[in-house]
């Protein structure tokens, strides 16, 4: 156990280091002279100059000095210190402010996924073959086919413009019930997933040794399921859970940004639209953390839940 | 960690006989005839589902929008008039106009092309890279197998979607070419894993087989066994999964074409439409509907196709 959250911790640091590399040498390296692009058409002065190479470590020339300060934003990032976007504004501040909302709306569309995605799959996996089966079948593979940049306008036109159910728009400041529908289209995804995981897991169990034996001891139906089958069919669904929580962290931003949410997704997607560099690289940075150790706690989850799965 | 994977072997261990022609076991119920192959067994579950003939109809129909546009409207979708801003149907124009007065139907049309490229050209490369490399690690195993299993493991930890947002933010081209293939580069880059592991997995299990003893016994070489004996094996599998992820790679292709990181104006697709559509739902919503139903459904057929064919190889299911 302890050999293999050490391993998989090896893995998460190489793979945090492979990930920052890339963002950071496609950001900012190769792009000319950077204190002159700093600068725009203005003339620079010799002293502003050599002011500005000392600061970001530019007289180290060759790839030397591209990880000199590769180590330079690596440890700056480490520290929490994300620099300003184009705008002027600390992005550890945007950040700060945007956290919060972003949480909201995910824990909005885990609670969706488990309340209709695991119950439904499992009267599924117990009816399997059945009418109910064969239709929650088809409807999340609908879910899963339709993208989420047809989805999100879609249920904003209908539900919020049409029907006018649900508000369109969430602004500044979101209550719960504005969040609502950005948290169902959010989840749906993960819904159908959780669903789809559930069932099999279930229909299998249903299949198992210890099902039989349970049966022929004469327990009544609804407890082999809830008490046999139900704890041992979760436990993928629950590592699942755990790697879509970090997904939803990161992977709102066309949510974020449809129903105008000011999330960290939304910053992200208004970043791309005004092409403020800093302000993506610093936000991907952060998301690219948060995604991998998510996956990490997660794959330890997984192992402290089924004893039965052995990491060499 | 390889306890998934040799369970995952197992389980293609059989969809692994692909239309290859590798001859699968003789089917016991029926008259000793011919023996059936899977993929034989397979078509023939696949022809009595309506699912898989009205996807494949789809991506038949999509598939002409993108090669003879101008079979499916007469309307060129670069002839915008603003005084027609929002106009209803007229001459041609089956779904009326957009805000910039250009016809709605006739871009969903052309807009099929791009997609359609995207999806098609990087599945290929993302196919190629997958397969390179789930040879190479499946068939020579050892430290081979070590380092490449571990480049998936980080490729595969890395989130699509912002890692696409920064490698296509460093291409300052406009050229409708350029950003289409950085578009297919940066998708097949970053999407090869799934179908890596998939084919590894299958590689494994072929290795083991009596006909490449035979055929290594016979003096073949590794790359002979390889590319003659192994990869035929490998490649049903691999067909199947590429058909699922060429969906998610048209969807994917609109999300960032949506995002304005993808292609951009003045090229045609339906992410940067349905984008501009959505700004002015209120005023009309059929321009933000058409590209969206035509995106969905080709997304859709795709995904129900690949899911219909490997439906039909997992006799798991049968």
């Amino acid at each position: 156990m302890f050999r293999f959250i050490l391993r998989r911790l090896l893995q998460m640091v190489l793979a945090f280091f492979g990930t920052t590399l890339i963002v950071y040498a496609l950001m900012f390296a190769g792009q000319g002279d950077p204190i002159q692009a700093l600068a725009g058409e203005r003339p620079v002065t010799a002293a502003q100059r050599a002011y500005l190479t000392e600061k970001f470590h530019l007289d180290r020339t060759g790839v030397g000095g591209f990880f000199y300060r590769y180590f330079d934003y690596l440890r700056n990032l480490l520290q929490g210190d994300l620099g300003q976007s184009l705008t002027g504004r600390s992005i550890g501040d945007i950040l700060a402010a945007a956290w919060p909302v972003t949480v909201k709306l995910a824990l909005i569309a885990m609670a969706v996924t488990i309340l209709f995605g695991v119950t439904a799959g499992v009267l599924a996996g117990i009816r399997r073959a059945s009418i109910f089966d064969n239709s929650t079948l088809l409807l999340t593979l609908l879910v899963l086919g339709i993208p989420t940049i047809v989805l999100a306008p879609l249920a904003q036109y209908l539900l919020g413009v049409r029907w006018q159910l649900f508000p369109p728009t969430a602004g500044a400041d979101p209550d719960l019930y504005a969040l609502l529908l950005p948290g169902i289209v959010l989840g749906s995804l993960s819904l159908a997933t959780a669903l789809r995981l559930t069932r099999t897991s279930v229909a299998e169990n249903l299949r198992a040794d210890y099902v039989r034996t349970a049966r022929s001891k004469g327990l009544v139906k609804r407890r082999i399921v809830s008490v046999h089958v139900l704890r041992n069919s979760l436990i993928p669904v629950v590592t699942f859970l755990g790697v879509e929580l970090g997904n939803l962290m990161s992977g709102a931003i066309i949510t974020e940004g449809v129903f105008n949410i000011p999330g960290v997704g939304f910053n992200l997607f208004r970043g791309i639209r005004t092409e403020d560099g800093p302000l993506v690289v610093g936000i991907v940075s952060v998301l690219v953390v948060v995604y991998l150790v998510s996956n990490l706690v997660v794959d330890v989850l997984y192992a402290v839940l089924d004893p039965r799965i052995r990491y060499e | 960690m390889s306890d998934f994977e040799t369970v995952a072997a197992s389980e293609n261990q059989a969809a692994r006989r692909g239309p290859s022609g590798e001859p699968g076991a003789p089917n016991q119920v029926g008259v000793p005839q011919k023996p059936r192959s899977l993929a034989g067994d397979a078509w023939r579950d696949l022809r009595r589902k309506p699912i898989f003939w009205i996807s494949l109809a789809l991506v038949v129909l999509v598939a002409a929008m993108a090669a003879v546009p101008g079979l499916f409207t007469a309307n060129d979708p670069r002839d915008c008039v603003l005084a027609r801003q929002h106009a209803g149907p007229s001459g041609g124009a089956i779904f009326g106009y957009d805000f910039q007065g250009c016809d709605t139907y006739s871009r969903a049309v052309y807009g099929a092309r791009a997609s359609l490229l995207v999806g098609a050209l990087s599945a290929l490369l993302t196919g190629l890279i997958a397969l390179a490399v789930g040879l190479l690690a499946g068939y020579f195993g050892r430290w081979v197998d070590a380092v490449l299993s571990r480049v998936i493991d980080i490729v595969l930890g890395i989130p699509l979607l912002l890692a696409a947002i920064v490698l296509l933010k460093r291409v300052n081209s406009d050229s409708s070419t350029v950003r289409i293939s950085a578009v297919i580069f940066v998708l097949a880059v970053l999407g090869w894993t799934t179908a890596a592991r998939v084919v590894r997995s299958s590689v494994i299990t072929a290795k083991e087989q009596d006909y490449v003893a035979a055929a290594r016994m016979l003096g073949a070489g590794d790359g002979r066994i390889m590319l003659r004996h192994i990869l035929p094996n490998a490649l049903a599998p691999a067909i199947v999964v590429l058909t699922i992820a060429l969906g998610s790679f048209i969807a994917a292709e609109a999300t960032l074409s949506f995002l304005g990181i993808g292609l951009r104006a003045p090229a045609i697709s339906w992410g940067i439409d349905i984008d501009a559509g959505r700004v002015h739902m209120r005023e009309s919503a059929t321009p933000l509907l058409v590209p969206s139903v035509f995106l969905a459904l080709t997304v859709l057929a795709f995904i129900m196709l690949g899911d219909a064919i490997r439906d039909a190889f997992d006799p798991k299911l049968r």
